[in-house]
């Protein structure tokens, strides 16, 4: 099936079969491999990209069913070379250890600052339940996203 | 993990929606948001040659006030029955539950419809809407019908609607002002439930249902018919699982579901009498 996808502000038009699940999509046909398969059963977050401005698991998600959408991944968030606040705040505050959960708390903690601007560090905690790390390193992750808040 | 090949089609509106699905037979299945359906057919447990996608059918994504009851469009996501202000005045305990299904990535993409028409025993609106006592709307090629919540669910994963059947609407009555209580017991906050409950009360009269309490989700009618006769909540909890049947699992024995049951029962109902 023909279908138009923007990723991050690119527009691609690509032939799929149905079944083609969007983060196969994003990472074997756009080629953008940041964004990280993990659990594939919708439960641990590594894969999440914003579609049309908001989170979503993208292992859970065909890309047809993203067909005339806007896709943002983990590479579309820097600008002009400048990281993304939260990715800077994630290296400043030391929020990502092995760091393949991080595109996808990223994301995920991207699409919350927009929802909830000044989130309390039990709403980011709330926020984030869709994300695993299996590094256990929620500790800085969470002061990541509290920093990025605040704007440090 | 990847589906099994299938056929996809899109439809505009419910009328076509329901014409592809009656064109195709009983192997086509509807798609909302997909998150109860392709986790499924990822494990290839469901297999439909064709996927009737309407998940674009838009003039099915609202909540509006119908009088004694709040209407929900079926394809109304998660996100936005948690954040609706008329939910949030004229049913919280919906709006609070709506909370509570999966992660805010799920909420984004699942949806009310989705959710009711999948009839997961562990999923929380099920129950929720069963407690308030909510009406669901199908529509089929000859037109409309209501189907009461008490009625809908028949089986595991089996519901009353008939294959050319779509649901377009959940209609819940408002509470006016009952006290209510939404408890959900589980090990990691993302998860379903092992088990919960969604109760409210109000003088005499109240409502509980129960979350993966057996094959579909529960009303447990001899607590409410208990407190109707002036049992304290302590004693009327101790029915809690007069009517579930409670399975085995991973995460739990029936014995320990029981056990549950009737403390998240008493919680759920100090809270609303509160």
């Amino acid at each position: 099936m023909k279908i138009r996808v923007t990723v991050n502000g690119t527009v691609h038009d690509s032939d799929v079969e149905p079944r083609t699940l969007l983060v196969h999509y994003i990472r074997e046909v756009v080629g953008l491999t940041g964004t990280n398969v993990g659990c594939d059963t919708s439960s641990c977050g590594a894969c999440s990209v914003h579609v049309n401005g908001e989170a979503v698991k993208s292992c859970t998600m065909l890309a047809v069913q993203a067909d005339g959408c806007e896709i943002t991944t983990i590479e579309g968030l820097a600008q002009g070379g400048e990281m993304h606040p939260m990715q800077k705040a994630f290296m400043e505050n030391h929020g990502l250890q092995c760091g393949y959960c991080t595109p996808g708390m990223v994301m995920a903690a991207t699409s919350l600052l927009k929802e909830n601007p000044s989130p309390t560090e039990e709403e980011v905690r709330i926020g984030l339940e869709g994300n695993l790390c299996r590094c256990t390193g929620y500790h800085n992750i969470v002061k990541s996203v509290l920093a990025c808040a605040a704007g440090d | 993990m990847i589906p099994a090949a299938f056929d996809y089609v899109r439809a505009g509106s419910a009328e076509e929606a329901i014409a592809l699905i009656g064109e195709h037979g009983e192997d086509a299945k509807f798609l909302a948001g997909g998150h109860s359906l392709l986790p499924l057919m990822k494990l290839r447990l469901a297999q439909p040659s064709v996927l009737v996608d309407i998940g674009r059918v838009e003039d099915l994504s609202y909540i509006r006030d119908a009088g004694d009851h709040i209407a929900i469009g079926a394809l109304t996501r998660h996100m936005d029955v948690e954040k609706s202000p008329l939910l949030a005045e004229h049913v919280p305990l919906l709006a609070h539950a709506a909370g509570h299904v999966g992660d805010p990535q799920v909420r984004h993409r699942g949806t009310m419809g989705g959710t009711i028409a999948h009839a997961d025993p562990a999923s929380d609106l099920p129950a929720t809407t069963l407690a308030l006592g909510a009406t669901y709307v199908a529509q089929g090629p000859n037109g409309t019908r209501e189907i009461a919540a008490a009625d809908f669910y028949q089986g595991f994963l089996e519901s009353a609607l008939a294959a050319d059947e779509m649901l377009t609407e959940i209609r819940v009555p408002k509470m006016g002002g009952a006290g209510w209580s939404f408890q959900k017991f589980n090990r990691r906050a993302q998860d379903w439930a092992i088990v919960g409950v969604a109760a409210w009360r109000r003088n005499g009269d109240s409502g509980v249902a129960l979350v993966n309490m057996g094959s579909t989700p529960i009303l447990a009618t001899s607590v409410s018919g208990a407190l109707a006769q002036g049992a304290s909540v302590s004693d009327a909890a101790q029915l809690a699982a007069e009517e579930a049947e409670p399975q085995s699992d991973l995460n739990a024995s029936p014995e320990y579901r029981v056990h549950l049951a009737k403390v998240l029962v008493r919680r759920a109902l100090e809270q609303a009498s509160a």
